[in-house]
């Protein structure tokens, strides 16, 4: 009977059709971990169980609790990241850690989550008042951080900050009319990359706002060929990965690419190569569906959120997750640019598992409370 | 903005969810599109391409095969030992490099020297070896150091040897490292550029070079599974090398050492020939040199010496250098005079010890003359009138003609590479040969001087052996060959060069008899008897003299005139005289009297060969005048 209740008291604030998808995804990680970095599989259990266990907290959480953390979690980031750029340690080129003495942290990582949370509480603050210029504070509450993390340099992490922002924004009810030639002006931008990928490549032309590596990561995506030894190394060797596994796969642990270090960051950024090379198209897809499902789930959550701030956030969050699946298979085969982005749920890493599953956390939370608010 | 009711506000939301859900999908589609271009239309070429990566090929490089004398005596053989490497990419400062290995291991000046060589004929990111032949103990004390030397290594290699040094190293010739243009050439063959793949040397001289492709053997390939950072992981699969093939020499290495010692410090040449096969039973060329010397690249020091000697050791003088035959070309005057019918043998001159020719006077070397003289006994006395009358006779073209019968002034096609044509002179030499008009005309007085082997002539010892080996032969001509057989290590298979008849000069027994006889009295009673004095053996022989230096009518005093003047003594001979089993010709460069000088080499040769007895090494005995 206490054992039947206290069951029911963890698994209460658990959203079952997530979950179950967060266990294939788990689940499969585990396995492709132990053809791709077997040392590693206690490590990232251990993740996961943190990864778990915070996802479990922030699932128990009312969304109205979580809306008061929304402003300190912001305030207290952007300190953080001021203090990052003041006394930062760098550590490959980059400034992104901070030393608190007892744990080197990484501030922008927190941002993922406090930008989302601050934007919704903003205009759940705004509700039925929605003027032109909440869309600007808006804008301004999100370029700051984003401009401080870019500026470390951290593009991955900056673009996920900022797109996490603008579908708040986007949710939030923003203009069509303005939405529409702002994507048009991107698209011609690519374009315009693209088609002068020769004269905008030689090494001595500078592009205005990006760092020489963010340049090299675009122009070796437009040919990785150039470079094959060197930049375009892991495109290339991806590609071979994923190409070669074809329709099946080559089997688990018989990935010669994987087996023999060939794919680079293998159990990271590049773990999807692996599971390419290893389960074939087919596991491909099974994986893309699976990532499909979550995010849908997370919109229908968003749907049928009971308040402003709890529908913004978890459209926000699902389309966050979007984005990194996205971003990051998109790099991995080569049709976006290597951006330091994991694969949610799959790449090994305890700090994007954590956010990603403080994330998925708060959806539950969401998902669990809009009937209770009702009432 | 406009107002909107929560109901509204909702549906807004709701649609705006929608669209995401759109965009979401459109962007998956987006992927799946590319995984299946990836995945299942650039599938083959991916497979490809991750095959190229995990698998690499690696040469396995033969043995190179043995050379051995046709009775087995090792003339070239290779041995293991190991080497110490630089990989001179791999290091920054190859200098200092040098110098902290020289504290371990003893690098002496001209390892640097021709490290730096090799350095400078290199184009590629290959290991070069600084110093050969490691002792146990350096590499001991190398490895203990190796974590201070990265790209430094040590290496077990084969190295080629020939055991006996400097002998018979014009026949055997040496291997030495690939060079720039031996490599292009070897890559416009796609065959043999896989063969070569990881063979560091190649045939340069010799043997070496013209058995290359028997000695070289067929590389074999290891397929070896290597991870991204090259290293090996597995072997996959190996096609084992096959060894180069053994040449089995018909040389005799006694009989060839025996010559070599003959001529002591003097220059010269000696080829000696099996008349019914054509085998090479001796190829001398005095002075030689060392060819261990060029394996791993000659030193400075020593390539110096070699190349500024005054003696020429690296000039191949028994096929390479050509000289005037002088009288050992008579006995062939006198076959093509027999054959020709210009002569009888009984056909006699009256010698007065001078031809007048137009207006010139062709001396003989006897002042006073040589009395009536028939045609054994021109040979046997070596009288240069029968000659001058013989050749004015015969006219130069029917001269050249029926001497060209021998082999004279073309090539013998023996089995290494270098051989001269020589000059058998006739008025269309003469005309390719100079480009005045004026020079270009054939007088009928340099037909006389052609007749006692003087003049334009000029042979090379193996076709003078050639002609006397066929001569001997009855006129059976058989081409000249080094290599008896080349055979396969593994199955034991022969191939043999046969012996291989090019033609048969239609010589008359009474014509053969009579120039035989002539030539065993030369070595009986005539210019060589002291030489042949008590063989065991009946020998035919003939001298010979080569002007080097043209006295204009003086007489000769050998002492009078510079050592390199004097003139080169010849001497052919072959025996037994019924059933010749060897054939040869020698010269000795400014020997002198060829009696004197080259004649008693090849005594110590015939004597060894025919009666297996070992000369004691005397100083060749002072003789009268030829």
């Amino acid at each position: 009977m206490i054992l039947q209740r206290i069951w029911r008291a963890i698994i209460n604030p658990i959203d079952p059709f997530l979950f179950a998808l967060m266990v294939l995804l788990i689940g499969f990680t585990t396995l492709v971990m132990l053809s791709a970095s077997p040392d590693r599989i206690e490590a990232q259990l251990i993740n996961t169980g943190v990864a778990l266990s915070a996802m479990w907290v922030v699932a128990s959480i009312s969304p109205q609790r979580l809306q008061l953390l929304a402003l300190p979690l912001y305030v207290v980031g952007v300190i953080l990241l001021i203090a990052v750029a003041v006394f930062g340690d760098i550590s490959k080129g980059a400034q992104r850690w901070l030393d608190l003495g007892v744990m080197r942290i990484q501030p922008s990582e927190l941002l993922k989550i406090a930008m989302p949370l601050m934007l919704a509480w903003y205009f759940q603050m705004r509700e039925g008042s929605l003027a032109v210029r909440d869309f600007v504070v808006a804008a301004a509450l999100l370029a700051l951080p984003v401009y401080l993390i870019a500026s470390q340099p951290d593009l991955g992490t900056s673009l996920l900050v900022l797109s996490s922002g603008l579908f708040i924004i986007f949710f939030a009810g923003l203009s069509w009319k303005l939405i529409t030639p702002v994507m048009l002006a991107g698209i011609i931008a690519i374009t315009a990359i693209i088609a002068t990928e020769d004269q905008i490549c030689q090494p001595d032309v500078k592009w205005p706002g990006l760092r020489d590596y963010q340049k090299h990561r675009v122009c070796t995506l437009l040919d990785p060929n150039k470079d094959p030894l060197g930049k375009g190394f892991h495109t290339i060797q991806a590609e071979i990965a994923i190409g070669s596994g074809g329709w099946l796969g080559k089997g688990w642990r018989n990935g010669t690419q994987t087996q023999l270090e060939f794919i680079p960051e293998r159990h990271t950024d590049f773990i999807f190569a692996v599971i390419s090379e290893e389960f074939g198209l087919i596991g491909n897809l099974g994986l893309l569906l699976t990532l499909l499902l979550v995010i849908l789930r997370g919109l229908l959550i968003a749907a049928h959120a009971a308040t402003v701030f709890s529908r913004l956030l978890a459209g926000a969050l699902s389309l966050s997750f979007f984005t990194y699946a996205f971003v990051n298979m998109g790099m991995v085969t080569g049709i976006l640019p290597v951006v330091g982005v994991p694969l949610p749920l799959v790449s090994y890493g305890g700090t994007a598992l954590v956010t990603l599953c403080l994330g998925l956390g708060i959806l539950m939370s969401i998902a669990r409370h809009r009937t209770l608010l009702q009432k | 903005m406009e107002f909107k009711t929560p109901e509204q506000e909702i549906q807004r939301f709701r649609s705006r969810v929608l669209a995401a859900s759109a965009f979401v999908i459109i962007c998956f589609g987006l992927l799946v599109a590319r995984f299946v271009y990836l995945q299942v239309i650039q599938h083959d070429y991916f497979s490809t391409r991750a095959e190229d990566n995990r698998i690499s090929l690696v040469p396995i490089v033969p043995n190179r095969g043995l050379i051995v004398d046709r009775n087995g005596v090792v003339l070239a053989r290779n041995y293991s030992a190991y080497t110490l490497e630089i990989t001179p990419s791999r290091i920054k400062d190859l200098d200092a490099t040098i110098d902290a290995l020289a504290g371990i291991i003893d690098i002496q000046p001209k390892d640097r020297k021709r490290f730096k060589k090799l350095l400078d004929e290199s184009k590629t990111f290959e290991s070069l070896p600084l110093r050969n032949r490691l002792t146990d103990e350096e590499v001991a004390r190398f490895v203990a150091q190796r974590y201070r030397f990265p790209g430094v290594d040590i290496k077990a290699r084969l190295f080629r040897q020939y055991p006996e040094g400097e002998f018979a190293s014009h026949v055997l010739g040496y291997i030495g490292r690939i060079n720039d243009r031996e490599k292009r050439k070897i890559e416009d063959d796609e065959t043999r550029a896989a063969n070569y793949r990881g063979t560091e040397h190649i045939g340069k001289s010799g043997l070496e070079q013209s058995y290359e492709d028997e000695l070289h053997g067929t590389t074999g390939f290891e397929q070896i599974e290597v991870d991204a950072g090259g290293r090996a992981v597995r072997s996959l699969a190996r096609t084992p090398p096959i060894p180069g093939r053994k040449l089995v020499l018909t040389l005799d290495s006694k009989l060839q050492k025996i010559a070599e010692e003959a001529f002591g410090n003097r220059r010269g040449a000696l080829v000696a020939i099996e008349p019914g096969t054509g085998g090479v039973l001796a190829l001398v060329s005095m002075p030689t040199f060392d060819p261990n010397l060029f394996v791993d690249g000659i030193d400075s020091a020593s390539w110096d010496a070699l190349n500024n000697s005054p003696d020429h050791p690296l000039l191949q003088r028994a096929i390479y250098s050509s000289y005037p035959p002088g009288s050992t070309f008579k006995p062939f005057m006198s076959m093509a005079a027999l054959m020709t019918g210009k002569r009888t043998p009984h056909q006699a001159i009256s010698d007065p010890g001078f031809f007048w020719f137009g207006g010139h006077r062709f001396r003989d070397d006897k002042e006073g003359g040589h009395g009536t003289v028939d045609m054994a006994k021109s040979i046997i006395v070596s009288c240069d009138t029968y000659y001058y009358h013989l050749a004015n006779d015969m006219g130069i073209d029917l001269l050249s003609r029926s001497l060209g019968e021998f082999g004279f002034g073309t090539r013998t096609g023996i089995d290494i590479h270098g051989e001269s044509a020589g000059v058998l002179p006739s008025p269309e030499w003469k005309k390719k040969r100079f480009k005045k008009p004026e020079m270009q005309k054939w007088y009928a007085g340099e037909t006389i001087s052609i007749g006692i082997g003087q003049g334009y002539n000029n042979y090379t010892m193996l076709q003078l052996a050639h002609a006397t080996a066929t001569l001997a032969a009855g006129g059976v001509m058989f081409k000249p060959h080094l290599v008896k057989y080349v055979q396969d290590v593994r199955t034991d298979e022969k191939r043999l060069i046969e012996p291989t008849p090019i033609k048969k000069i239609p010589i008359k027994p009474e014509h053969l008899k009579v120039i035989t006889d002539a030539m065993v009295g030369v070595n009986k009673f005539g210019t060589s008897s002291r030489a042949f004095a008590g063989t065991e053996y009946v020998a035919a022989g003939k001298t010979g003299t080569a002007q080097v230096f043209s006295l204009k009518g003086a007489k000769y005093d050998a002492k009078a005139i510079g050592e390199r003047l004097r003139d080169h003594a010849l001497f052919i001979a072959f025996a037994p005289a019924d059933a010749p089993k060897i054939a040869l010709a020698v010269i000795v460069e400014n020997g002198g009297f060829g009696a004197v000088s080259a004649a008693p080499i090849a005594r110590q040769v015939l004597d060894y060969y025919l009666t297996g007895k070992i000369p004691a090494g005397a100083a060749p005995e002072q003789v009268g005048a030829e």
